[in-house]
């Protein structure tokens, strides 16, 4: 399936916008969300407080990755688990197809993961003739789509009920419905056996914990608990970004965290593991991939680095104006949303995804409603500066030229009085030129769906009479 | 002792709504302060600096430095222009001198219904505006200045006028400067959003204390044929 990229964001956005049920969808689940959320932080007098602690435990594991990496993979090693060191996404891939194929797992199942979904996992194993099955049941429906997530905690949030009883109907034979518990109770049916068959289980991680080794996922439909004690063998795939150095550090977390991704003051499952059990009960081996993928280069740089606070709760998507309108798969990329248009420039580098920075009305609806605290606002004109310097440096776009050209005379223009005033001079000239406005881009794109305003006979600077 | 207090009117409002600066001078007079205007001044940089064009942006902010940095109290009628002046340190953190000068003016640049209130300490100014009102919180404003409180004190005390709240009173217009036009059908499906949460309100008038916003909601509002009129802050205050 070829999906459409960030290269192509005005032209995604566009289309979304035609797509009535994709926004009624939209509308709907991100009202619902917000609203929940605001339910949830009514009972937190002390939210402030827990969002400066987040950001503060945050920041200081960044600026110590190296050393709360080492700590983690000794603790971890410790208790057993095998820590894997996955330098990018095909490693990655590498790491966990090996283990597949080491241990004869055709059948796996999956729970949901972002940094999976970063690293095309299922299309990697699918390569190596395995069979990945996502157990999330919205991550299921999108496998069974053929699509990929739309929302970074609600991955099918694109898609309407009848719309979902349409695809079971199709890609299962059952028989028509769209009541939500008649189309749950087939998805359990279908999981359960691929549960009970599976060979190996691959999760993401919330938290890592330095101190101890001890890995945390969080979810609420208990697939994740099975993909992770069913299977003989457990394979974490971890981001880098996501220690805490103490075990302790997790109460401020898991505080946050569900109340801004789905207004819930606690997920339905927390499972903690520290090594495996050796078979007792859960698998006998569990492995960790510690991701990198671009991460420790971010890292160097502090005005970009608290973009990896980021929790994935999602809170900043359903609180984005442009996000309700268009939804996720737009920006084309893994992560969509505020997050997505700082995240993904750094991940995928800004000569694709230079336009994401720029899909902003810069509101801070994000900022206000981030649980870490992330200012996406600034780290979006911090970026929004640097797609401009890369065309500086190698002006490819003829567009681009134009536009540096075109802010060089503005700054120009604006830098000192006479200049202002004669270029003001010019413009209500041109205004008076009807073909003149056609020949201005910015006008034109404005007057398609908006009037456009008039230019005062007299500025204010002429007509004000200094008091006596 | 009267208070010296310097406009900012911004580039906007003096190209295209004089009469905003009008009112904003006549309130400002009304609160007991003397107004200055340095017709020096043009623009707070902000255009250049949201598209990426740093030094284009620098250009213009140390214009205005220089414009404004003896002045005691700047006024400007706009959220969004003000919330710029504040982020003139951060577009300098690489130039130590012109930082610190930055710092200062900054320190002293105050959007009106803030200045009215939090500096003034006033809530009636004498006001009377017949209207059945819905009141924009614009972004900047909102959430880079802390105004939700403040305007709607000031509105408060306004005579004949009833205020509306609705749903989306916090939700962005679509305008974002250039994004407005890089993204045109985004930035209206967003004020189509916002005005539709407003149309079961039945309202005579949208107000705001950012000119670019209004500029935004009444080129929809016109072009949809709605009879609702977008007014500033500042003329309503200045309204007998």
């Amino acid at each position: 399936m070829n999906l459409p990229g960030p290269e192509t964001f005005a032209a995604n956005a566009r289309a979304a916008l035609t797509d009535e049920t994709l926004r009624g969808a939209l509308r709907r689940a991100t009202d619902t969300f917000a609203e929940r959320r605001g339910a949830a932080l009514a009972g937190v007098p002390d939210w402030e407080e827990l969002r400066e602690q987040a950001r503060a435990v945050k920041a200081h594991t960044l600026a110590r990755l190296d050393h709360y990496l080492e700590q983690f993979t000794r603790n971890a090693e410790a208790a057993g688990v095998h820590v894997h060191w996955a330098a990018d996404a095909e490693q990655a891939c590498r790491i966990v197809g090996a283990l597949a194929r080491q241990h004869g797992a055709k059948r796996l199942v999956k729970s949901k993961s972002m940094a999976t979904e970063e690293i095309h996992l299922n299309a990697a194993l699918a390569r190596d003739g395995a069979e990945p099955v996502e157990t999330d049941l919205g991550e299921w429906i999108i496998q069974l789509a053929g699509e990929t997530p739309s929302h970074i905690i609600v991955p099918a949030i694109h898609k309407t009920r009848e719309a979902i009883g349409a695809l079971f109907v199709e890609k299962l034979g059952i028989p028509p419905s769209s009541a939500p518990a008649v189309l749950a109770a087939h998805a359990r049916e279908r999981l359960r056996r691929h549960f009970a068959e599976a060979d190996l289980g691959v999760s993401g991680v919330n938290f890592g914990v330095a101190e101890t080794g001890t890995i945390l996922v969080l979810e609420n439909e208990g697939n994740a608990r099975m993909t992770t004690t069913l299977p003989r063998v457990h394979v974490a795939v971890m981001g880098i970004e996501k220690l805490v150095p103490r075990f302790a550090d997790l109460e401020v977390f898991l505080r946050l965290l569900p109340r801004s991704g789905t207004g819930q003051h606690l997920t339905s499952y927390q499972s903690l593991f520290t090594g495996p059990d050796g078979g007792r009960e859960g698998p006998r081996e569990l492995h960790v991939v510690l991701l990198d993928n671009g991460r420790a280069a971010m890292l160097s740089d502090e005005l970009l680095r608290p973009t990896l606070g980021c929790i994935r709760c999602g809170a900043c998507l359903n609180a984005c104006p442009v996000y309700r309108e268009i939804g996720g798969h737009a920006y084309g990329s893994v992560y969509p949303g505020p997050i997505g248009a700082i995240l993904t420039p750094q991940l995928s580098g800004m000569e694709r995804a230079g336009t994401l920075p720029f899909a902003s009305s810069l509101c801070g609806a994000c900022k206000d409603v981030c649980p870490v605290k992330i200012d996406i606002p600034t780290i979006l004109l911090e970026l929004r500066q640097r797609a401009v310097e890369g065309t500086r440096e190698s002006p490819a776009a003829r567009g681009g030229t134009v536009e540096r050209l075109a802010w060089r005379v503005w700054s120009l223009c604006v830098a000192g009085p006479r200049r202002y005033a004669l270029a003001a001079r010019l413009a209500r000239l041109g205004e008076r030129l009807p073909f003149l406005a056609r020949l201005a881009p910015p006008l034109a794109a404005w007057s398609t769906t908006r009037e456009r305003p008039r230019l005062a006979a007299r500025p204010f600077r002429a007509t004000f009479r200094r008091p006596s | 002792m009267k208070r010296r207090v310097a406009l900012f009117v911004t580039c906007l409002a003096d190209q295209l709504w004089p009469a905003v600066g009008h009112a904003t001078v006549a309130v400002l007079e009304r609160a007991g302060c003397t107004v200055e205007f340095d017709a020096r001044q043009t623009c707070c940089a902000q255009p250049a600096f949201n598209s990426g064009y740093q030094e284009e942006a620098k250009r213009v902010a140390r214009h205005f430095v220089e414009v404004f940095e003896g002045c005691e109290a700047i006024v400007a009628p706009s959220g969004s222009c003000t919330a710029m002046v504040h982020r003139f340190p951060q577009l300098f953190r690489e130039e130590p001198a012109w930082a610190e000068r930055a710092e200062r003016v900054a320190a002293r640049t105050h959007e009106l219904a803030s200045f009215l209130v939090r500096e003034l300490g006033l809530g009636d100014l004498g006001a009377r505006f017949p209207a059945r009102l819905a009141w924009h919180d614009a972004c900047h404003g909102l959430r880079e200045l802390g105004l939700k409180r403040e305007p709607r004190q000031l509105l408060a005390h306004v005579r004949g006028l009833e205020l509306v709240e609705f749903a989306a009173a916090e939700s962005c217009c679509g305008f974002g400067g250039t994004f407005s036009v890089k993204f045109p059908e985004l930035s209206s499906a967003m004020l189509d959003s916002k005005l539709a949460s407003l149309a079961e309100q039945r309202v005579t008038h949208l107000s705001s204390l950012d000119g670019s916003c209004l500029m935004q909601l009444a080129g929809r509002l016109a072009r949809q044929g709605a009879p609702v009129k977008t007014v500033h802050l500042a003329e309503i205050l200045a309204a007998r």
